[in-house]
């Protein structure tokens, strides 16, 4: 999907902010939202993690720029919690007025009318033999597709419909495009991809840079095809 | 007063919420603090590259088979599917990256800096990756080639730094010390000895 998420090449986000000394966890909220996974792994509302960015793409945009990396995974977490019938909406903001809170405060969650039904149990790999042979050898130049829905993808948009050269093949893994959705494994190839800096940023491009990404075979075509 | 408009307070109603359903426990946050604090972090990676560095057969196995290299060492915590270890040299600098998610090497990194997840970091470095160096303090040769690897699916990348010179008389242990955690994401460099500031 082409949601916030997707920020690779985006402007306007000014300097790296860095700090020095930097804890693991700022704020004890932090460590509450990691150990919040678990739970939503524990109720069967997280299946996999393909499932849970995607959660994460679909909160508030707003809120995704702003609740900091916690605040987002809370988002995905409330929302496969709302979705799975975990909990309620009314239920969240009843305790949140208990804790001396605002319980008409907006959330970042944004649970699906109809969710997606992913009921495969969780495996701890994400490896799996693919159905066919790779289609491309290392040293093939190859392009990215351009058809994207409002779906989980793991094909940033900065890439796509570039022409790139595969430097690695990483065998079979669960395409997380179809994973996420519930809509099975659908094992792929998979392949490390460079890409010129000019290939990406034409002539705004820094001289002697690549950027390296994996990608998936269904989101590749050998250059030549049409 | 809590802040009403920060995720914190929600955080802690859908902790509480999910105590009474008997699916997480209250030690649960304690866990997670102690895993990341102690156990999981830059320490890892760090002995990882110092053992790279004093132990060329081991340098080998890790840039062939990163997975299977740091399988040697017995790291707690979450484990790293596959893990690609890529080598700064004169010649060519690394840099890591996820502009989707905030993907890292959790096996050998621990948990991944602010910046590292926000979105500065993340648009930036794939577009202009040398100024990005240069803002990190880092000033490379207009010779040696950036290479950026965003990390897009289930392979997780971590730079070995170059070794900084005239430390031949340290052993694993203090060279494990000089190596820092953004020196293995590829935001910085190794300072030479001496020239360290602490």
């Amino acid at each position: 999907m082409d949601g916030i998420h997707d920020l690779g090449g985006r402007h306007g986000f000014g300097a790296v902010q860095r700090e020095a000394d930097e804890p693991v966890f700022h704020e004890r909220w932090e460590a509450r939202v990691f150990a919040i996974v678990g739970a939503a792994r524990a109720a069967g509302a997280l299946r996999n993690t393909d499932q849970f960015r995607h959660a994460i793409e679909r909160i508030d945009p707003v809120a995704y720029l702003t609740h900091g990396y916690y605040g987002r995974w809370l988002g995905g977490l409330e929302t496969l919690l709302l979705e799975a019938g975990v909990v309620d909406a009314a239920t969240i903001a009843a305790r949140l007025a208990e804790f001396g809170g605002d319980p008409g405060e907006p959330s970042a969650a944004r649970p699906a009318a109809v969710p997606d039904r992913v009921t495969d149990a969780a495996q701890a790999s994400s490896r799996r033999r693919a159905p066919a042979p790779p289609q491309f050898a290392v040293g093939t130049a190859v392009r990215t597709r351009v058809d994207v829905r409002a779906r989980h993808t793991r094909l940033p948009a900065y890439a796509r419909g570039r022409t790139g050269t595969v430097i690695a093949w990483h065998d079979g893994w669960v395409f997380p495009d179809s994973n996420a959705h519930g809509a099975g494994e659908n094992p792929q190839h998979l392949y490390t991809v460079e890409f010129t800096g000019s290939s990406l940023w034409g002539n705004g491009a820094e001289p002697d840079t690549s950027v390296s990404l994996d990608l998936f075979e269904s989101y590749l075509e050998a250059v030549g095809d049409e | 007063m809590s802040d009403a408009s920060s995720p914190a307070l929600r955080a802690e109603a859908l902790e509480s919420l999910l105590i009474e359903r008997g699916l997480l426990s209250a030690e649960a946050v304690d866990d997670v603090i102690a895993t990341y604090n102690d156990r999981v972090g830059p320490m890892n990676g760090a002995r990882v590259v110092a053992r790279a560095w004093t132990d060329p057969a081991f340098k080998a196995r890790l840039l062939a088979d990163g997975t299977a290299a740091i399988g040697e060492f017995s790291f707690d915590g979450a484990q790293t599917e596959k893990l690609v270890v890529v080598e700064n040299t004169p010649e060519i600098h690394n840099l890591v990256v996820c502009t989707l998610c905030s993907c890292y090497p959790w096996a050998v990194l621990g948990l991944p800096p602010r910046w590292y997840k926000d979105p500065a970091y993340r648009s930036r470095v794939v577009r202009e990756p040398r100024r990005v160096l240069e803002e990190f303090g880092v000033k490379l040769p207009a010779a040696t080639r950036v290479r950026v690897w965003d990390s897009s699916a289930e392979v997780r990348y971590m730079v070995l730094p170059q070794r900084p010179p005239a430390t031949d008389d340290l052993d694993e242990a203090a060279l494990a010390a000089l190596v820092s955690r953004d020196a293995m994401i590829g935001t910085a460099l190794i300072p030479p000895r001496g020239n360290r500031g602490e």
